[in-house]
Order: structure tokens, then sequence, then C-alpha cells
């Protein structure tokens, strides 16, 4: 387990349906946060990785005008995409930069305005992060995909829609107090299970909503980690994989292959084993993504995830918290912005600043951001 | 090299080395591509083979009967699709090769179900562009 990469500063925007201003201003809500965690100043970064998916942005190469409104000139910057996984790959390629010398202090910033273009819209530019030669002609969207999954599932291992219910239930009662998420309502079982139909089994509680937001994460070497920040948290382990894109290239649907193999990666470059994790966020875009989620990362045998949340297992004081913020279905999914967000998370339960969602004394947690429909799986464990 | 963009209910692309899968449509039949020097199958077709890195290809057919492997219903759709809804994405296996489509909604919601015996079959849709569904086998 080694301690050469910290994170010494995190920051987050609301998460709202419409932000009220530029993508540029959004960005700086979470850098200016960030900036005031780390007790820093922008001389003080040596590099910035802007990321976020450009299908929603109308200014192209977003990474120029963010740094200059950073205040990050003449320092290099540079866009990384993954879709909803982009900031935890970029968090990857800043581990990279610091632990190989190059940098000591790099700014991750994660951002997404969805509501420039409408929902429609949005399901079709998000359908076509699927194949557009052989899927998208079908009419594709990201709900009908994860639908596909849970379908599976449920024929695999005897799942239900009640199970999925139960993870809104949970995502709900967090979400009430998280002030910075886009929906703060309670959801009762029997309104998750009888809400509308978007693509079955998924009905409109299965699914996140879109939303505007922004994510900042300083991460910096172990030596100016130890002389600036008074609770570094360590990256102990990241773990990325891939799965085909192409849905016929998949072994099976009742879980996602790229989440797996980045998980057996970042536990064994961490050295823990998911019973190790105190406190999780993982990539609930779906209440079937969090349910596939449980087994993928070995907190539950394969087809017995069903069994954690039944049981009230993964709240706060069961064997291993998830999604205690609310997750994406309750902080909504600004895509480019999520997996800062979730890794916010973890940090503040890492530093005991957690507030109301405290898992008591938390060592060590793991963020699980997937991008696309198990295209790009992401796994980083966090320590104390 | 034009004639993808007839293939589906909407076409993202025109331009591919194996836009012949159309032609195959129109004489009513499926296919997949197999690489002649290391014997690798793919479905969707490919022009150019991952495991040994040859491009010489030759066309197979992909035939019935198939098994439902999993399946969706959507009440929404994305641009260009609204008036289609609902219908219903699935991924079939056809003795081991994979293939992704629409449910026939000749089949009933009620006789849907994971492992179901299924067919494709090719069809013409009235704007001209040509496409394939799953029947029942």
């Amino acid at each position: 387990m080694s301690k050469d990469v910290a994170i010494i500063g995190v920051g987050q925007s609301a998460f709202v349906r419409s932000y009220q201003g530029s993508i540029r201003e959004l960005a700086f809500e979470a850098f200016r946060e960030a900036m005031q965690d780390a007790g820093i100043s922008t001389g003080d970064i040596d590099a910035s990785i802007i990321c976020s998916a450009p299908e929603y942005d109308n200014q192209r190469s977003p990474s120029g005008i963010i740094a200059e409104y950073l205040g990050l000139n003449p320092q290099p910057t540079f866009a990384v995409e993954s879709v909803c996984s982009s900031s935890t790959t970029g968090i990857r390629v800043g581990y990279s930069m610091i632990k190989s010398g190059l940098h000591d202090l790099v700014l991750i910033l994660g951002f997404q305005k969805m509501s420039e273009i409408s929902s429609a819209d949005s399901q079709e530019r998000m359908g076509r992060g699927a194949d557009i030669m052989w899927e998208a002609p079908f009419g594709t969207m990201m709900p009908a995909y994860y639908a596909m999954h849970a379908q599976a599932h449920f024929a695999s291992y005897g799942s239900t829609e009640k199970d999925l219910a139960l993870i809104r239930v949970k995502a709900s009662k967090y979400g009430i107090l998280n002030e910075k998420a886009v929906y703060r309502k309670e959801v009762k079982l029997e309104d998750a299970l009888n809400a509308g139909m978007v693509a079955s089994p998924l009905k409109r509680f299965d699914c996140c909503a879109n939303a505007d937001g922004a994510s900042c994460i300083i991460m910096a070497s172990q030596a100016r980690a130890k002389e600036m920040a008074k609770k570094p948290v360590w990256v102990l382990g990241l773990g990325s994989a891939t799965a085909s894109m192409t849905l016929t290239g998949r072994d099976a649907l009742n879980g996602l292959t790229c989440a797996r193999v980045a998980a057996e990666k970042a536990y064994a470059m961490a050295g823990v084993t998911p019973r190790d994790i105190d406190v999780a966020e993982v990539h609930d875009c779906f209440t079937i993504a969090e349910l596939m989620a449980y087994e993928n990362l070995g907190f539950a045998g394969p087809g017995q995830g069903a069994e954690l949340i039944r049981a009230g297992e993964t709240y706060i004081g069961g064997k291993i918290p998830v999604n205690v913020d609310g997750g994406l279905l309750s902080k909504g999914h600004p895509i480019g912005a999520t997996g800062g967000s979730q890794v916010r998370t973890i940090v503040q339960q890492l530093r005991g600043e957690a507030g109301a969602i405290q898992v008591p004394n938390a060592a060590i947690g793991l963020v699980h951001n997937i991008g696309g429909v198990g295209v790009y799986g992401n796994v980083i464990i966090l320590g104390r | 090299m034009m004639g993808f963009e007839k293939f589906g209910h909407k076409s993202f692309t025109s331009q591919t080395k194996v836009n012949a899968f159309v032609a195959a449509l129109e004489s009513n039949e499926l296919k997949g591509t197999k690489c002649i020097s290391c014997g690798n199958t793919y479905f969707p077709p490919r022009a150019d083979c991952c495991g040994c890195l040859g491009s010489d290809m030759v066309w197979i057919n992909i035939e019935g009967p198939g098994n439902l492997l999993s399946y969706t219903r959507v009440n929404y759709a994305p641009t260009g699709f609204e008036k289609d809804v609902p219908y219903t994405l699935a991924l079939a296996d056809f003795n081991g090769t994979k293939v992704f489509g629409r449910l026939s909604s000749a089949i009933a919601k009620e006789e849907t179900m994971v492992v179901m015996s299924l067919k494709a079959a090719v069809v013409n849709l009235p704007d001209g562009q040509i496409t394939y569904e799953f029947i029942k086998a």
C-alpha cells in the first residue's frame, strides 16, 4: 500500500437542473471550493486536466477557456474524456503525472452543462455513445441499455423490480440530506414501484436525472501533501478496464466486466479486499447499476447483491454503506462532473468531515465510476 | 463507397467497408464475416480481424433458430425514433453469435421471455430504409 499521491482539496458546485450561467462560471464554483479547501493559490497548480463529455458543449475545446477563467495560464491544460467516467479518468492521468515526477500539484476539473440541449436530444447524443453503426440505428438510449442488463440480471439471479426500488428508497433517504443534490424528496417503495415505465423493467425512479454541475479535485505528491495538507487522503489503488462497446461483444449482461476487472486491479494495487472497504460510492446512474456494482466490486457474490439491499446492509450502520450522499439517483448526473463528486464524498468521509452522513471511523473508501454502459470502468481506493 | 446509410430505422453513418451487409439484407440474408486466415467469425461484420491482423474476409450467414438473451420495451425514444414508440430492443444468441436488434411487434409483451426461440427476418421500411428484426422461430 503506497502513499505517494494524495488528494488535498475537493470541491463541487450544486448539481441543478438548469444552471443559470456559462460553463466557465459553473467550473469556477467547484474550483473555488477545492482551492479554499486545499488552502492554495493558482500559482501552486502545475497543470490542469479538464474532464467533460464534449457532445454537450457548444464551446469547442473547453479546456482552453476554463484554464483561462480559473487563472491557470500558462500552466499546461488538456481534456480527458471517457463519457460518464471522465473525471476519474482525469484522476488516473493526474496520478500518473505526479507519480512520474513530472508535476507536484495537479487540478482535475470535471463539468457538464447538460441543459443546453433538450432531453430527447441528450438521449440521442448519449445513444451515440454506443455503437452508431450497429445499435443506434435501432433507437437505443442509455435507459434501454441498462434495462437490458436489469432484465438479464433478473433472469439469471431472480432479482426483482422491488430490489431496484429498495435501492432508490435508500438513495432518496440520503439525498434529502445532501444540499447539493438535484432531487431531495423522499421516494417511498410504492412510489418507486408504481412510477411510469421508461424502458422495462426500469421505471422513472430507477433513473437518475440529467443535471448541470462541476467538481474539482486537487492532487499532490507525497512531499507537497505532507507540507500543505492537514488531512491528506491517499490514493491507495487505481484500477481501470474496458469492455466491448457493442453489446454483441459481451459474455453476459448480468454484470459489468469492466467494473469487475477494474476492481480486481484496484484491490491488488491497494493490497486490500472488499471486506476492508468502510464506505463506497458507486455509479448508480440507474438502480440496476448499483445492484450490479455490489457484485462486481465483491461486496456480494454473483447474484447475491439483492440480499445486501433487502437486509439494509448498504445503509450507514450496515456491512458496507454505499452512496450515502444520495448517489447519482439523488444528486443528478452531470456526466463529466460525476466521478469527481463521488471522490469528494469519499474524501470527506475519510477526513471525518461528512456531517450527517458520516460513516463512523471510515478509514478506507472506494469509488466506482462507469463510462457509457459498462464501456469504461474506473475504481479508486482511497485511505487516510 | 456509400450505401450503409440505408441500414436501420435511422442511419448515423454512410461509409464502411462492410456495406455489402446492406446488399445481403436486400437478398433477405443476415450476414456476418469470417477471417480466412484465422477463422475468427464476427457479427456485426468487420472488415479487419483483430485476432490475426488480416483483412481477407468471407461473408457467412447468421441462421436460426436463436435464443433471446435480454430485452427491453421502451416507452421513450431518442430524437428521430419518437413515432416508433413503444418498441422492444433485444439481444439474441444464434449458435454462439450474438445479434442486437428489435423484437417484432407481433410478439406480445406477455409471451416475451428470456431464452424464447427466435429467428431474424429482414424488414423493408416504408421510407426505403432496410433493417432486420427478431420473429418467433
